[in-house]
């Protein structure tokens, strides 16, 4: 399939990886951050949202997708005069409150993994809050990647919310995992396996990839 | 003339009092060696020193600048002391950039931390371990380490909790040395925690002897070696106190 140039192959793998990716990338610039927070600063409610944050990286793809799919309705929703709807906006919004909880999560046990004698000594040092926090996060370096390992996983994996706010429309909004689903509905399992193993593949070089950088950290 | 002056500190844990100084000074350009057993609340005066921890009752004033449980210490106060903790802890860094941290921080310029560097790392015998990663030294090449980190940002007052414990004595006498020329070069003020004896001895210019969170006897060295009056400070320093 691969070999075949298979222009409609091509797209879906792309439009896969741009979903994925971008909701990671949004998903890691505010996730990270706020997981920092929630791990280093005390304030009123902190357990109460540390639970909530543990309890959301659960949550079934498929209710983000609903309320999603709700948001963006427009005769329901709240935003569905944007007609986001069945875009692959609606499903890199999606991806992105599912891979939310889950980065800021790990995020917070990462650096709450780190020695306290790390921030005390930086503090010690003369260190702002800011650079104390900037010093932790450089430590938890290696946690952080093996986060971002983890919630690439399972954005590229994810079928249910992508599918309802996607409806898996040919050249549109169709990607790997949709594609395989529907394969497998026409019966077409050869197809389907065959698209489980490209799936695979790309999982194996991104994964390489963010391992090289996580390997990078740690010499440096 | 004093750098630091102490009135009616208290420190409160779990309803127990651990630390009630009422009052204490720390003389500028000097070294004052707290001793005391273990549990006598050594380190919690450092902490509160160093504004780690925040006092229940009573004031640190840093030259002129209050601290207290309502009143924290500017940032460029801060700055201007460090603190070496027993346990030192090495960022996963290089040794190079352990010790170039405070002066990162402080945003100086590259080629003036290069200089500082290799003065301090010639200083402390650590000139052949810059590139190495710092967590991958011995305990004794960390605790230099951790004391390079410290004074290569040439604080005005310097604190040390027990930062030769469990060392060699060839770590030992490095440290020391270099604690020594901190005062005489630099005039920097050190505050340096220990439950060795003979270290204070050597060390320091005043004594500062704490019992169960109370100073019970403090003045110049020479005098509290030599001619202790306090029966328990007497017990301690000649070896007899069991703790």
């Amino acid at each position: 399939m691969l070999i075949s140039l298979d222009p409609e192959l091509y797209g879906i793998i792309g439009l896969s990886l741009k979903v994925t990716l971008t909701a990671l990338f949004f998903a890691a610039l505010t996730g990270i951050p706020l997981g920092v927070v929630l791990a280093l600063k005390r304030f009123p409610g902190r357990s109460i949202l540390m639970n909530i944050v543990n309890s959301l990286m659960s949550i079934p793809p498929v209710v983000v997708g609903l309320v999603v799919y709700i948001l963006l309705s427009n005769q329901t929703g709240l935003v569905g005069d944007h007609r986001l709807l069945f875009t692959p906006t609606a499903m890199i919004i999606a991806q992105f409150l599912l891979a939310l909880p889950l980065m800021m999560g790990l995020t917070s046990t990462a650096i709450l993994s780190i020695d306290k004698l790390v921030k005390l000594t930086a503090k010690s040092l003369g260190a702002t809050p800011f650079q104390v926090a900037l010093k932790v996060v450089s430590e938890a370096r290696f946690g952080l990647y093996s986060a971002m390992i983890v919630v690439f996983g399972r954005l590229l994996s994810e079928v249910g919310a992508v599918m309802m706010v996607g409806g898996n429309i040919r050249y549109m909004t169709r990607v790997m995992t949709t594609a395989i689903a529907l394969q497998k509905g026409m019966g077409e399992f050869q197809t389907a396996l065959a698209l489980g193993m490209i799936l695979l593949l790309m999982a194996f070089l991104i994964n390489g990839i963010l391992e090289i950088l996580r390997n990078y950290g740690r010499a440096s | 003339m004093d750098i630091l002056k102490i009135e009616n500190l208290t420190k409160v844990y779990n309803g127990k009092t651990v630390l009630d100084i009422p009052k204490l000074n720390i003389e500028a350009g000097k070294i004052t060696a707290i001793i005391g057993p273990s549990g006598a609340g050594k380190s919690t005066l450092l902490s509160l020193i160093n504004g780690i921890e925040k006092p229940d009752t009573g004031s640190i004033f840093f030259e002129n600048e209050e601290f207290s449980k309502i009143k924290s210490f500017s940032p460029a106060t801060i700055r201007r002391m460090a603190l070496v903790f027993q346990k030192p802890v090495m960022f996963n860094a290089s040794v190079y950039n352990n010790i170039a941290y405070g002066l990162k921080i402080r945003k100086m310029d590259k080629t003036l931390i290069g200089q500082k560097l290799t003065d301090a790392a010639s200083f402390l015998g650590l000139s052949d371990l810059l590139d190495q990663k710092a967590i991958t030294l011995s305990g004794g090449e960390a605790g230099r380490v951790s004391v390079a980190r410290a004074m290569v940002i040439k604080p005005d007052l310097l604190l040390m909790d027990e930062p030769t414990a469990n060392l060699d004595p060839a770590n030992v006498a490095i440290i020391e040395d270099m604690i020594k020329k901190a005062t005489q070069i630099y005039q920097t003020t050190v505050v340096v925690v220990t439950h060795n004896m003979f270290q204070a001895k050597r060390l320091a210019d005043n004594i500062v002897f704490m019992l169960n969170g109370q100073v019970v006897s403090e003045g110049c060295a020479f005098d509290i070696f030599e001619n202790p009056l306090d029966q328990r400070t007497q017990a301690f320093i000649t070896g007899n106190m069991i703790y």
